[in-house]
């Protein structure tokens, strides 16, 4: 055999690329339902860490069982919508975030219990410098403090931007209060290296990671806002 | 390329015991004497990017472990098959379908790991010791010979990315694969992490540093001016 000839060339490297593609096809749809699990899991895990639960990929689907009590899914508007198959967990604000109008976005929320008193997780998707930026954000019971957060995102700059996903950061907002009064105000993530000391709806960015610092006020001013609706008729309920 | 191939195949006697000296100088050349990443200098990349923790480091080796080997012994198999005018598209195609594999695997079952590698798992088909190896020994020799040479290579590279991530971990952050092993006493002490140790550019020294070592041990490395 000629194995120089064109037409041998030829067949075997469209041979070898079948039988690639079809050998990669399989591998690709037999791991699926493992790696769809392990996205599952690690969206779990941070939620649970916004509330500070810690949780291994293994025990995350057992404590988010145990400690998410209820998942709501608001509109725009920030009435409830009931929708059939679907659950807050389904939602992909970081998706919805990039594909969809804003009044066509969902607004997940979960309800968190723990000896009795509650928290209340809000997902949250925008924009920071290089690309999407992410988070939960965890309230205490009285819907306005916050009890902690935790942030993430795509391509930010290592050690400016990026430190948005260290607990440094993260923890500064914890004790922050979204209304004033019965005013929404949000927090605001306020230009690096301010004095925020006894500002309760400011936090201190982040040097040199100033857009994303913004991106971070803005995707909570932007989202918490949808919240607002459901928040203060639960605070009524609540007195 | 091809005729080599041949030549080689007619040379060698058919009676050659597995583990011959030869054989053996395949698997063990490479941790040393021709070690790919400190002698021949291939593979650096990635060898700077993953060795800030032990962990990382052990999956990446393993992985280029697992790809060098398919690799070398699939090619190895079709070497009188392959048609020398696309030999290095062949070779391509090949390594990247592993890596694919590979990256899919870890996707599966190493999720935090293959998370901290990222892009790297994909770059392993970049990586110029697996080609290297195809091209100048898979190709032209049989598929024992080709396997040992692979794992030999793979090992070379995978000793050097381990050694590199214990000292980086070790004293970027006073940890060994996860665990603390710097006790809090140093710490009470005024010891502190050497945050220099996690940035890229201690990869390249402490790399320096080891290939010091090994020239300074090893007489035969010692070039005569």
């Amino acid at each position: 055999m000629d194995v120089n000839k064109n037409s041998y060339t030829f067949t075997f490297s469209a041979l070898l690329v079948i039988v690639v593609g079809t050998a990669l096809a399989f591998a690709a749809e037999g791991l699926k339902p493992m790696q769809k699990e392990n996205v599952r899991l690690e969206k779990m895990q941070n939620i649970l860490a916004s509330v500070k639960v810690e949780a291994t990929p293994e025990e995350a689907g057992e404590k988010f069982k145990q400690y998410i009590i209820e998942q709501v899914m608001l509109d725009n508007e920030g009435n409830i919508v009931i929708s059939e198959g679907k659950t807050a967990f389904d939602i992909d604000v970081v998706k919805e975030f990039k594909t969809l109008d804003i009044e066509k976005r969902n607004y997940p929320l979960f309800v968190f219990e723990d000896n009795g008193t509650r928290k209340y997780i809000v997902p949250m998707a925008g924009n920071g410098l290089w690309g999407p930026i992410w988070g939960f954000v965890a309230f205490e019971g009285d819907m306005n403090t916050i009890y902690g957060s935790t942030f993430d995102h795509k391509t930010e700059t290592p050690g400016l931007g990026a430190e948005i996903n260290q607990p440094e950061f993260q923890d500064k907002f914890i004790g922050k209060t979204i209304f004033d009064g019965t005013q929404y105000v949000s927090v605001e993530v306020v230009k690096g290296g301010a004095d925020v000391e006894g500002e309760s709806h400011m936090v201190d960015g982040i040097s040199g990671g100033t857009i994303t610092s913004k991106g971070v006020s803005e995707m909570m001013q932007r989202t918490l806002n949808v919240y607002v609706p459901y928040f203060k008729g639960n605070q009524k309920a609540a007195l | 390329m091809s005729e080599t191939a041949e030549a080689t195949v007619v040379v060698k006697e058919p009676t050659e015991p597995l583990f011959s000296s030869k054989n053996k100088k395949l698997l063990s050349d490479p941790l040393n004497d021709d070690n790919p990443i400190t002698i021949q200098v291939l593979g650096i990349c990635s060898a700077l990017a993953i060795t800030v923790q032990v962990k990382q480091a052990v999956v990446m080796s393993l992985s280029v472990l697992v790809v060098m080997v398919g690799a070398s012994l699939i090619v190895s198999l079709l070497r009188n098959l392959i048609p020398s005018r696309v030999r290095i598209i062949v070779q391509l195609v090949i390594v990247a379908a592993l890596v694919i594999l590979v990256d899919q695997v870890l996707k599966a079952y190493m999720y935090e790991v293959s998370k901290q590698l990222s892009v790297f798992v994909g770059l392993i088909i970049t990586n110029c010791i697996i080609m290297g190896r195809l091209e100048a020994f898979a190709l032209a020799n049989k598929p024992w010979r080709s396997f040992l040479d692979a794992l030999g290579n793979a090992a070379g590279y995978g000793w050097i990315l381990i050694a590199v991530a214990v000292v980086r971990e070790l004293f970027g952050s006073g940890k060994l694969y996860g665990f603390q092993v710097i006790p809090e006493a140093f710490y009470d002490f005024g010891y502190y992490n050497n945050g220099l140790m996690i940035l890229p550019p201690m990869a390249l020294i402490t790399v320096g540093v080891i290939i010091w070592i090994q020239r300074s041990r090893n007489t035969k490395l010692i070039e005569e001016n």
